[in-house]
């Protein structure tokens, strides 16, 4: 009974607000429905007995990229004159989108209805008694421990890839000196000086 | 508490439901009663820092002093600024208190006194604590104004920075303890050295995380020397600027609950939560939530001895201490606790 109430809570929370993500005016808001989304989809993910991933859910997609899309879509300069120009243009590619997305989820749901492979059997079974942690460790570090290694390494690469190009030298940009900062002691910075009356003091 | 509701003659759900209200009210009441306190503290002991006198006219010893400003703020009006995004203006301020407020569902008050007993609640932490830097973000953006939007730019990127250094510290911990939940990674501590002294903090390869994660906190808190996004010699008071009466009592509340909690988490995660520092059965005398709040006290003094004496960091130094120094310290601890586990527990031919 609680379950289904949390459940439709939850569910209808996330299509709310995904459907709100994408009409609402305003990036920000709309950010901040996607986020909304995220983190009813992560009750979600409570509710299936997968509270590891629920909470990753929270900590990388609401912590980290959401953080991130915000701070870059604060900063945009928004002129809603200029968006809406766009949108006869768009419309063509934007009705394409809608038909294939449709035309895919009508497919699934009859694949799902019709039974053929047996979709419904290949949720992994859950032993209450094996917390999620150990349970998802168990599987990516003996079964899928060089899937797991390699996915590593593309991230590095991505991670080594962005740096390379986007880092460029600037000449003549002002650098800290750090350890000389650190270094640096009362004496080197101020001299104790008699002024002699009436007449100043060569600095 | 559940099966005491439910002697009273409650059903199983209708006991459950009750058992965590009533959970969450003991909770909550005590925690804004003790913002209130340290909120005073904090003034008294950066006053007796600076030679002053700090609060004491309302009340014996000022007391009553924060009660006083509560009172003040409630009474005052809430002036929205008229360029301000109206909705996301008022809903910033509740987000940094409700936050504050969701993180003490985990935490264990003494041996099985804890809300919320689950197996990811250092994650649940985690996350918790990185959702507090929506307040700050969205109050920036919406008050429509220069210097809490620089504030909230600066939140942004100072927290997500240190997110990652006080990850790594968590995951050594959690090596260690083998552990995500935090009652057993508390009793993860008993005896951690010569099987007689409580605390993760006293094993050498822990001391320098709990270092590190003694810092992070406070940057994490955006406290002095990292309050950079209140820094109010630039940015006039922060992302609070455009804020007034309630909401911006809410956000100093929520901004005190969350100092609280980076105390409380030190002691847990390091110097042995609510078991007392010596194995010693004596000590046990002691209830283990006086030991724990002796430690956030004694964690809280020290917040407050760094505020009153540690000057304000750069921008710039406050990045590298984050990205150049802790990262790749954290990350080499890390290294080395996996490392000197797989030498000493799990053996290494596994």
């Amino acid at each position: 009974m609680i379950q289904a109430i949390a459940f439709y809570l939850f569910a209808g929370i996330v299509v709310l607000s995904a459907a709100m993500t994408i009409s609402a005016r305003n990036p920000v808001h709309s950010v901040l429905w996607l986020i909304l989304a995220f983190f009813n989809a992560a009750g979600l993910m409570v509710l299936a007995g997968a509270e590891f991933i629920a909470m990753l859910l929270v900590i990388v997609y609401v912590g980290a990229v959401a953080v991130l899309f915000l701070f870059v879509v604060m900063m945009l300069d928004i002129d809603f004159t200029e968006l809406r120009a766009g949108f006869v243009r768009y419309l063509p590619l934007g009705l394409i989108l809608a038909i294939a997305l449709a035309t895919e989820l009508i497919i699934g749901v009859g694949a799902w209805s019709a039974g053929g492979i047996e979709l419904s059997t290949r949720i992994a079974p859950i032993d209450a008694a094996v917390p999620n942690i150990e349970a998802v460790g168990r599987l990516l570090y003996t079964r899928y421990l060089f899937v797991f290694e390699a996915a590593g390494l593309v991230l590095l690469v991505a991670m080594v890839g962005a740096i390379v190009l986007t880092h460029r030298e600037r000449a003549g940009a002002f650098r800290q000196n750090v350890s000389a900062q650190i270094n640096r002691r009362s004496k080197d910075a101020i001299r104790k000086i008699d002024a002699p009356i009436g007449q100043g003091v060569e600095l | 508490m559940t099966s005491f509701f439910q002697s009273l003659g409650m059903g199983y759900e209708g006991a459950w439901l009750t058992a965590t209200i009533a959970g969450i009210l003991l909770i909550a009441f005590p925690l804004m009663l003790a913002v209130a306190m340290i909120i005073y503290a904090d003034r008294k002991i950066w006053a007796a820092m600076a030679l002053r006198k700090g609060p004491n006219v309302v009340g014996p010893f000022g007391l009553l002093q924060s009660f006083a400003d509560g009172l003040k703020v409630f009474l005052q009006e809430t002036i929205i600024p008229s360029g301000a995004n109206k909705g996301l203006f008022l809903l910033a301020p509740i987000i940094t208190f409700t936050v504050a407020l969701i993180v003490w569902a985990v935490v264990p008050f003494d041996a099985g006194m804890v809300l919320a007993d689950i197996n990811v609640g250092l994650l649940y932490i985690l996350a918790a604590s990185s959702l507090g830097v929506y307040g700050v973000i969205i109050s920036g953006w919406a008050s429509n104004s220069k210097y809490p939007f620089y504030s909230a730019l600066r939140a942004a990127a100072q927290m997500v920075s240190y997110e990652v250094a006080i990850g790594f510290v968590l995951i050594s911990v959690v090596l260690w303890a083998g552990s995500f939940n935090l009652s057993t990674i508390v009793e993860a501590q008993r005896g951690t050295l010569f099987g007689i002294v409580n605390g993760f903090g006293f094993n050498p390869l822990l001391f320098p995380m709990a270092v590190v994660f003694l810092i992070s906190a406070l940057a994490e808190t955006a406290r002095a020397p990292f309050d950079l996004t209140e820094a109010e010699s630039e940015l006039v008071a922060g992302y609070q600027t455009e804020y007034s009466s309630m909401a911006f009592a809410l956000f100093w509340l929520g901004e005190y609950a969350n100092v609280i909690l980076m105390c409380a988490l030190n002691a847990i995660l390091f110097w042995g939560g609510y078991l007392p520092p010596v194995d010693w059965a004596p000590l046990y005398l002691v209830p283990g939530i006086v030991w724990l709040f002796a430690k956030i006290l004694f964690f809280f003094f020290v917040f407050s001895w760094i505020k009153a004496t540690v000057p304000r960091y750069r921008y710039d130094q406050l990045m590298r201490l984050g990205w150049k120094i802790f990262l790749p310290l954290s990350l080499f601890f890390v290294f080395l606790v996996s490392g000197f586990l797989m030498l000493t527990r799990y053996g290494v031919s596994a």
